[in-house]
């Protein structure tokens, strides 16, 4: 240990062992107070003048930028809601829009087929009508024809049979009596 | 340093001069105080002079630094008590950094002091009479009259609330200093078996890793005491801060 004739902080302090306790040795004490208030004042002056205003000003720039972007970020929100709001009535008006035009060409195609198949049922109707007419008439003509064919078979079976040949009134006239019946 | 023929537990907390600046002895005590002073400055200043929004590890410390202590003291003394934020800002760091530098080998602990550490309560408590006067003159002198008590007790009150005040920086400085020494001669003396045990040359030398796993373990224990100190001497600090603010409660 370089000691020096000035150096009375060493007082009892011999092979290793202080005669005086040293927390409680007073002649360290006046050094000590001395040095502690050298750095403890200038410890206070350089973290509230320097070091405490520095640091509270990065927190407030911090926080400043915090809220800064919080509302940022709450305005943009707001702006996305209002297109999505926007997007969502388009949506909904184009879907109406669709479901009206929908519902008139619906409606346009049943009046049509409606009508087209009332036009059909008519013609049919007609078409039917006169058919039918003609199958009469043809039956008509078939019966007549029938008549005058059974006449000959009649007078044809009659002089066959009897070898006398009917005339051709008197077989006509057996046959339609047949006929009636 | 290291001591002649044995450890010597108490030889650690001796004050000698290392060198001199003129008529001034710089004491190793004195380093220490530089130390710590270097120490608080390279964080609160050095750390945070890039005044980064997204802070580095240095300034991250700095940071959590003046939120601790400032919340301390928001707490403890509400935001009137803001004003002696600088104070307990100091005394924290100042007495955390001591107590920190302390547990690093062959270090002086500027706190295992008493001289110190009572001189850092006297600076609280001077602190707190001269600002309770000048905020709330004689009404300060509430602080040792209880309300709602009856005439007869009132005499017997009075007299404990000022010995319980007067006793507030002897508990204050005892505190710190007693914690500090007691556990650096522990430290000291487990460290000493396992020296003690290695030069005897003998079997006993297998014991030695047990006192050193104690020495370890009473390390980390010595550093939640540096920063458990250092809070309490803090809080109490507000706490009695809070006294000169708002007496008579």
């Amino acid at each position: 240990m370089a000691t020096t004739p000035e150096t009375t902080t060493e007082v009892g302090h011999n092979g290793g062992h202080s005669t005086v306790f040293p927390p409680f040795d007073p002649a360290t004490f006046g050094p000590q107070l001395l040095w502690l208030a050298i750095i403890f004042g200038l410890l206070y002056l350089l973290m509230s003048r320097i070091g405490l205003p520095r640091v509270e000003a990065i927190l407030e720039a911090r926080r400043a930028a915090h809220e800064g972007d919080l509302n940022e970020a709450a305005r943009l929100r707001q702006e996305t809601e209002a297109a999505i709001a926007s997007f969502e009535k388009a949506l909904a008006d184009a879907h109406a829009h669709a479901e009206d035009i929908g519902k008139q060409t619906r409606d346009r195609l049943n009046a049509e087929i409606i009508k087209k198949r009332a036009a059909f049922d008519a013609e049919l109707t007609a078409n039917l009508d006169a058919e039918e007419h003609t199958i009469a008439e043809n039956k008509a003509k078939a019966m007549s024809n029938v008549a005058e064919i059974a006449s000959e078979a009649t007078m044809a079976i009659v002089r066959q049979l009897s070898g006398i040949a009917p005339g051709a009134g008197e077989a006509a006239a057996v046959v339609g009596r047949v006929l009636k019946n | 340093m290291a001591a002649e023929g044995g450890i010597d537990p108490i030889h650690q907390f001796v004050i000698a001069p290392m060198f001199h600046i003129g008529p001034l002895p710089v004491t190793n005590s004195a380093v220490f105080m530089i130390a710590v002073l270097a120490a608080a400055t390279f964080i609160m200043i050095v750390g945070t002079s890039s005044r980064a929004l997204v802070p580095g590890r240095l300034q991250s410390l700095g940071e959590v630094a003046y939120e601790f202590v400032a919340s301390t003291v928001r707490g403890s003394a509400g935001q009137d008590g803001m004003r002696f934020f600088p104070l307990v800002f100091s005394l924290f760091m100042f007495v955390l950094l001591s107590n920190l530098i302390g547990i690093i080998p062959y270090t002086f602990t500027v706190t295992s002091h008493i001289i110190v550490t009572f001189a850092l309560a006297a600076l609280v408590i001077l602190t707190v009479i001269l600002y309770g006067f000048y905020r709330n003159g004689l009404h300060f002198l509430h602080l040792f009259v209880p309300s709602g008590v009856s005439p007869v007790l009132l005499p017997l009150l009075v007299l404990i609330e000022v010995i319980s005040f007067i006793s507030r920086p002897i508990s204050l400085s005892v505190r710190l200093f007693a914690n500090m020494l007691a556990g650096h001669i522990t430290l000291k003396v487990f460290g000493g078996f396992v020296t003690m045990l290695l030069a005897s040359g003998t079997w006993a030398m297998i014991l030695a890793p047990l006192p050193f796993a104690m020495t370890v373990a009473l390390t980390a224990l010595e550093l939640l005491v540096a920063f458990l100190q250092a809070y309490v001497f803090a809080i109490l600090t507000c706490v009695y801060l809070n006294d000169a603010i708002h007496p008579g409660h």
